[in-house]
């Protein structure tokens, strides 16, 4: 068939790639300006995995606490990320947070209420006040559904939905285009834009046990390294301690922290509270890679329960209680476990959850070191440090996805002349896709999953050590040089689009080992065996693409300024219920 | 579950056309639908084409017709289920491939109705909500616009009328919108004029299909035709309309 025949051309001002909170968030700014806006997500709009975040946005809106507010919040993400934050975007975020929750709801969306009808908010792990707006345990479909509604009331935006992007164009070290193709079809897009916003998510799919779906490949990372932009903290891969373990069926699907943050307990298979021995003041409310660690060492030590877990129980709150404010999980293991929660306790262990590192991004306009080039959301970095506050990661796409779609327009509307893109490198892209159905003695690609998330799981998991993690870089290099062999047409041919995506996989595996391999201390979500200590110095580690491999670098981390050190003074504590003098009752047993 | 296998009978083709082709494949404990499908796609057939994501009932994108129920592929179990279990696309819509169809209807309606008849809220909006006053609203927000009930919709399945009427789904979006205690639009026009709801002879079909249990039948559609009845099918009403024009 004839080029023409094979791909569509689009033009476009500014084009997000990805749909969930942060593109759509991104995608509305950038829309505001007026400029015509692409958006391209691989699923039908609405079914990004924002969908799956239960707990809620955190935003020191003070309603619940009226004594938080951002500097509290700054101080307590600061903690949380171990200080490896960049604190200008930890700053920016504590600040803009509120308004971010305001604005939705302004567009429409349902949160709980206070008494006096305003947005109640939760508490939550190494949040020092009740912190997060919420609505009940499905505060990412209300927000997606949100964002989705609002996108949709503008004229110049085109949704592009089931369609995957696999190469980004440049003119220079200027932004010009993209090249992607229709899932359903197999035709290929081609997009000429000067600005494209990536907001793609994390990369869950590397690993066996994750909370993550198919989705997130981690393709924003590989499309921004490819493009000539930098990663930072790579290593940084946050295991949710909690994710569901049995039936099989279920393994790795999240169980909401808000079960923690409306009085959940943790307990062995001995019946002991073991948080009391790991984080005596804020037990289950601890931050999530000390919490995750916990489980797992219990776990290992053989404390864990039948199928591998450990309890996790609420049955000692009032059952409508439970029914009201964590529905969902009510319904998940009444459905899946056959468990019901109000009774009996659930079985729970840590899943790959969120990626803390990412592209690196101005953190005024979000935009890369390649012009025009932004990213947004968990694809980015800087907000998290080497440990991410649960319901920072909402917050964060609104704050963030508002910034980029404003940095893209700004960007867009200053420029003086319009980028060409290269037909031939149009044309490479397109023929490298397209090679897999041509191998005659390739494999499945289904199989190179499977071994590169056997390997990420059991060599760079929650606990590392250096000659398992260079056995699993040996691995991935094995499984790059593999030949992948592609059956069937173009059309809605998932093993094809697996193909693709394990590209993206097998150069973000990479990434995380290297960088897990160079940090030689043990902080936040990433723990040594050999290396048990935490550093004095604190850095951040960089990696970028110089001809074709990875080169890494260290960088002292950006000193906080001294009026902002003061702010960091007293470190994070459950500040709502000291002032209220139960502390007593929520420990005891 | 013969010797810990499972038969299923799964829809595959292109553009309508196809065969129902049977697989043999190992049963686990606690299996869904979907498990097995995504068991083919990864070891016998890697083109299979399905739509999924959360796989925990959240996302609304594994909608199916299971043994000729629809349903949603990620809660459905296999135990619960007759053998061979039979897989097909959703039917009220165009097929595209296996078990997708295309669904493209959905955004486009949502979309219209979002630019005609959108969330408006009042200009003097405080933003103090009770519990009470959005509980009614939240039931219709737990929509995940997964189609099965569009899927089920005879409206749409048998009659076709894509055009006319926007089915249950639209009509729980459109309940959200009217029962937003600061929202300050009026829909019912535009409801019985572009949404067509008189369409709706209220045979509950969607409700039962509604993996949300949303009553979408009596708390959504009711309430809305009820409205609609009376501004325009009332007597006095239309009287009234007609001597001072304009909405009564």
């Amino acid at each position: 068939m004839s080029a023409n025949d094979r791909y569509e051309i689009h033009q476009v001002d500014i084009l997000v790639v990805g749909a969930g909170g942060a593109g759509l968030r991104a995608a509305i700014e950038a829309a505001k300006s007026g400029l015509k806006v692409g958006v391209v997500c691989k699923s039908l709009l609405g079914k990004a995995h924002t969908v799956m975040a239960e707990g809620g946005i955190a935003a020191a809106l003070g309603n619940t606490d009226p004594e938080d507010n951002w500097k509290e919040h700054f101080r307590d993400t600061m903690y949380g990320g171990k200080f490896l934050n960049d604190w200008r975007f930890a700053l920016k975020h504590a600040q803009l947070a509120p308004e971010c929750v305001l604005e939705l709801q302004e567009w429409g969306a349902l949160f709980d209420r206070t008494e006096d009808g305003r947005i109640l908010q939760r508490a939550f792990g190494g949040h020092s006040w009740r912190r997060l707006a919420h609505v009940g345990d499905r505060t990412g479909l209300e927000m997606i559904r949100t964002l989705q509604d609002k996108l949709l009331s503008f004229k110049n935006v085109d949704v592009f939905q089931e369609a995957t992007i696999i190469h980004i164009l440049k003119d220079g070290n200027s932004v010009s285009g993209a090249v992607g193709y229709w899932r359903e079809t197999g035709r290929f897009l081609i997009f000429k834009t000067p600005a494209i916003i990536l907001a793609t998510g994390g990369m869950g799919k590397i690993y066996e046990v994750t909370s993550n779906s198919w989705e997130y490949t981690g393709s924003g990372y590989a499309l921004a390294l490819f493009a000539g932009a930098e990663l930072r903290d790579m290593e940084f891969t946050q295991f949710h301690p909690t994710g569901m373990v049995w039936p099989p069926s279920v393994k790795g699907i999240l169980v909401t922290e808000a079960v923690r943050g409306e009085g959940g307990r943790l307990y062995n298979s001995k019946k002991e509270r073991f948080m009391q021995k790991y984080d005596p003041v804020r037990l289950e409310l601890s931050t999530r890679d000390l919490v995750a660690r916990s489980i797992y060492t219990e776990i290992k030590e053989g404390r864990g329960t039948e199928h591998g877990g450990v309890y996790l129980d609420v049955s000692h709150l009032p059952a409508e209680v439970v029914k009201k404010k964590l529905p969902g999980m009510y319904k998940q293991f009444l459905q899946f476990a056959g468990i019901d929660i109000t009774k009996e306790p659930m079985e729970v262990a840590p899943t790959m959850h969120y990626t803390m590192g990412g592209v690196v991004v101005d953190p005024e306009t979000q935009m890369t070191r390649v012009q025009g080039l932004f990213a947004a959301g968990e694809v980015a970095s800087g907000l998290h440090g080497a440990n991410r506050l649960g319901g920072n990661s909402l917050s964060d796409l609104l704050v963030f996805g508002k910034l980029a779609g404003k940095g893209a327009a700004e960007y867009v509307s200053s420029l003086k002349k319009e980028p060409k893109i290269d037909k031939g490198e149009v044309d490479f892209a397109i023929k490298d896709s397209l090679k897999y159905f041509e191998e005659k003695d390739g494999v499945s690609p289904y199989d190179i999953h499977d071994e590169l998330k056997k390997t990420m799981q059991n060599l760079v998991g929650i606990f590392r050590e250096e000659k398992d993690m260079k056995k699993a870089l040996e691995k991935i290099y094995e499984l790059k040089e593999k030949k992948i062999r592609v059956n069937g047409n173009v059309m809605f041919n998932p093993a094809w689009h697996l193909a693709i995506d394990l590209k993206f996989m097998l150069l973000c595996a990479e990434c995380v080992t290297i960088s897990a391999l160079e940090r030689k201390d043990s902080v936040g979500a990433h723990s040594r065996l050999d290396y048990p200590n935490e550093s004095k110095e604190k850095y951040n580690q960089f990696i970028e693409l110089k001809n074709g491999s990875i080169q890494l670098r260290k960088e002292p981390t950006l000193e906080v300024p001294d009026e902002l050190k003061a702010l960091l003074k007293v470190p994070p504590s459950r500040k709502w219920e000291e002032r209220n003098g139960n502390k007593k009752n929520e420990k005891g047993e | 579950m013969k010797n810990g296998e499972v038969t299923f009978l799964v829809f595959r083709g292109e553009r309508e056309k196809g065969i129902f082709k049977e697989y043999k494949i190992p049963y686990q404990e606690g299996m869904v639908v979907l498990d097995g499908i995504l068991y083919i796609q990864s070891k016998l057939d890697g083109d299979m084409a399905v739509r999924w994501n959360c796989k925990a009932a959240k996302c609304g994108s594994c909608a199916a017709e299971i043994n000729g129920k629809p349903s949603l592929m990620c809660k459905t179990k296999v135990k619960d289920l007759e053998q061979p279990i039979k897989v097909e696309p959703m039917r009220a819509y165009p097929h595209i491939k296996d078990l997708v169809s295309d669904t493209s209807w959905n955004m486009k309606t949502r979309r219209n109705m979002i630019q005609k008849i959108g969330f408006s809220p009042k200009k003097d909006a405080n933003w103090r909500m009770k519990d009470q006053d959005i509980e009614k609203g939240r039931e219709f927000r737990a929509c995940i616009e997964c189609g099965l009930c569009l899927d089920t919709c005879h409206v749409l399945r048998e009659h076709k009328l894509f055009e006319k009427f926007i089915g249950p789904a639209y009509l729980t979006f459109a309940a959200y919108l009217e029962t937003h205690p600061m929202d300050s639009a009026n829909r019912l026009k535009w409801l019985k004029e572009e949404g067509g709801i008189m369409y709706c002879n209220i045979t509950k079909c969607c409700t039962e299909a509604c993996p949300e249990e949303i009553h979408i039948t009596d708390n959504a559609i009711i309430p809305l035709k009820e409205r609609v009845a009376d501004e325009f099918f009332d007597p006095i009403r239309m009287i009234a309309r007609k001597i001072f024009g304009g909405k009564s």
